[in-house]
């Protein structure tokens, strides 16, 4: 299946592919409102790791064909697409961290904000709600907002 | 060709779709002594906080067995199986005849012989139906001791700490989660427990339950302290749920034994998850694991090789996250070396509660502890140790926070990052 695959050579560390991604992933994929005014502030899903000067990448879900993180959910909040893909069903995610501590990549994120549950003291509570995000691979895009977003080229969407 | 299985958990579950990748026609039968849909376990202590509900409790959706062409046979005790004419015997003594059997029964709670454990508000927490119980009657208790601070205990509390109702813990080791953590670490989440108000005690055991009649009304420790409680949870640990078959001639040891096929002794008759001991990758030792994503993929390898599969299994080590709130805590491998060649990396940054460890025997990352912040990216840890391939290179930075790809080997990092995986 076609993934988001990174090409060092051609990463500067701009981190534009965050910024595409947090977009992507916010309510009113408007850049400076998910930044500044959005609870939860959405997480970029995608991580540019650096050591500067000279060498970073950007990494994020590999979408494995046999995932570490499904087989250690234990809710099946992580399950994969007939497509292929591998997602988290949020409402299911009780954000144990399992899927982070199984996955190779370091590429799941605990999203972790305060918000309207259904907390143990009734409906409409603000509670601290905790799940787990990754790398959906932008299901309303044809090509990934990071990849589209990338000026160099440094990401691509692809099959290998 | 009849499929039987006892269990309808992580790794019935795990068999179920192993098998169907095979034969996707004979006919696979699940028993189980609960009355429930399969569900997950692990979420009892989430539903007790009331941070899930009965509906996500599942860990399939409904048309699971149907889809499958699977017959359950729900609310069921499973007292014997009969090795020679392949039958497994119910409570009701009603026989039902296979093929190819997986026991896949898991872990049944340990409960020690405390005076007074008998008494009827005294609970173990392994099931939806002891969540429901104590749900049922949260309302009326304002006072819990807990038994054991291991990983169950820990859930119990969040539960119970979640609905606010009082704990009192108490823990035979110096520590709490002494089988996940090292000192230092444990200390961090004890901190966090003893913030949350929850009264910690170590060093100490409960000897004796007491009450007035049937009912528990407080416990005595063994240097005589009494603390007075409206109920009591047992949670020293599980251990493998063998009971049933003791006379059977499947060999058991810690756990049913098994090879890396995940059959027993007896040719036809396989076992998995929490119920056998397996292959420990890291000591080499064969023992039970309990932990949910090893029971999936052993009932999966099982599976597979009922149905002419040929998977073998290669071992898994222990690791939990476990997360007392405020405290996420992420434990690999072995965390207490003993014996020569290991070597500890630790930041200790236990004011803002973090902490990070990382142990190293033959140039090969065998385990972690990671508390706070750190947890975020130890998936790339538990690959490191799945592979076992020097990490000398890099080993500096093992350590950081941000310690990722960019510190490999460029070869190393281009073969993750650039191939399909
Ligand atoms: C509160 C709690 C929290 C946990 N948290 C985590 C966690 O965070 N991470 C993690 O990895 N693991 C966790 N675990 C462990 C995890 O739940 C187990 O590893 C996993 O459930 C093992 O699956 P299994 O299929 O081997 O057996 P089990 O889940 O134990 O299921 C056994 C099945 O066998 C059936 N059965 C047993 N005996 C009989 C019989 N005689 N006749 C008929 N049926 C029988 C039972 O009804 C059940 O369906 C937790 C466990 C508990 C109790």
């Amino acid at each position: 299946m076609k993934i988001v695959y990174p090409k060092e050579e051609a990463c500067m560390a701009c981190r534009l592919c965050e910024v595409a991604c947090i977009t992507e992933h916010s309510k009113s994929k408007d850049t400076l409102k998910a930044y500044k005014k959005e609870n939860p502030t959405p997480l970029s899903r995608t991580l540019v790791e650096e050591i500067f000067p000279g060498l970073s990448v950007s990494v994020m879900c590999r979408h494995c064909s046999d995932a570490p993180c499904i087989e250690a959910c234990f809710t099946s909040a992580m399950h994969r697409k007939p497509d292929g893909r591998v997602i988290v069903n949020e409402p299911k995610c009780v954000g144990c961290w399992m899927c982070i501590m199984a996955c190779p990549f370091g590429v799941i994120k605990r999203n972790q904000y305060i918000g309207e549950g259904q907390g143990a003291r009734g409906k409409g509570q603000e509670i601290k709600i905790k799940l787990s995000s990754k790398c959906d691979l932008c299901p309303d895009r044809s090509i990934p907002a990071c990849v589209e977003a990338c000026p160099n080229k440094a990401l691509a969407h692809e099959e290998r | 060709m009849k499929y039987l299985i006892i269990g309808n958990s992580a790794a019935a579950v795990g068999a179920v779709e192993a098998i169907r990748r095979n034969d996707k026609g004979n006919p696979i039968t699940i028993i189980s002594d609960e009355p429930h849909h399969v569900y997950s376990r692990p979420l009892i202590s989430y539903l007790l906080a009331g941070h899930t509900k009965e509906d996500k409790m599942y860990y399939r959706d409904e048309n699971f067995y149907k889809e499958n062409n699977v017959e359950t046979v729900f609310n069921k005790r499973v007292t014997g199986v009969d090795t020679k004419k392949k039958q497994v015997i119910l409570e009701d003594k009603k026989k039902i005849d296979y093929d190819k059997l997986l026991i896949a029964t898991g872990g049944t709670p340990f409960v020690p012989p405390i005076k007074g454990k008998d008494r009827k508000n005294v609970y173990t927490f392994t099931k939806w139906s002891d969540a429901e119980e104590i749900i049922k009657i949260s309302k009326k208790v304002q006072k819990v001791v807990v038994i054991g601070a291991g990983m169950i205990g820990l859930k119990a509390i969040e539960g119970l700490n979640a609905i606010g109702i009082d704990v009192t813990v108490v823990e035979l080791a110096p520590e709490v989660l002494s089988r996940a953590l090292d000192k230092d670490a444990s200390r961090i989440v004890q901190r966090k427990m003893e913030e949350a108000g929850v009264e910690v005690i170590t060093n100490n055991e409960v000897v004796e339950i007491t009450g007035k009649g049937n009912v528990a009304t407080g416990v005595v420790l063994r240097d005589k302290k009494k603390i007075k409680c409206d109920l009591v949870i047992v949670a020293i640990g599980v251990i493998p749920n063998t009971g049933f078959i003791k006379e059977s001639g499947i060999k058991i040891n810690r756990g049913i034994v098994v090879d890396e096929r995940m059959e027993t002794n007896i040719k036809g008759v396989y076992a998995a998850g929490d119920v056998v001991e397996a292959l420990n990758m890291l000591t080499n030792e064969k023992m039970p694991i309990p932990i949910w994503p090893l029971a999936y993929r052993q009932g999966s390898i099982a599976g597979d090789n009922m149905s002419g599969g040929t998977l073998v299994y290669k071992g898994g080590f222990p690791m939990n996250s476990i997360e007392f709130p405020g405290a996420p805590t992420i434990s690999l491998g072995i965390i207490d070396p003993r014996g020569e060649g290991y070597e500890s990396l630790i930041k200790n940054d236990a004011k803002n509660g973090n902490y990070k460890r990382i142990i190293i025997k033959n140039e090969r990352l065998v385990g972690a502890i990671l508390v706070g912040d750190d947890v975020d990216r130890a998936g790339i840890l538990t690959g490191l140790i799945k592979e076992q391939k020097p990490v000398t290179a890099f080993k500096d930075k093992l350590l950081d926070r941000n310690f990722g790809f960019v510190h490999m080997p460029r070869e190393h990092r281009r073969e993750k990052l650039e191939k399909a995986i």
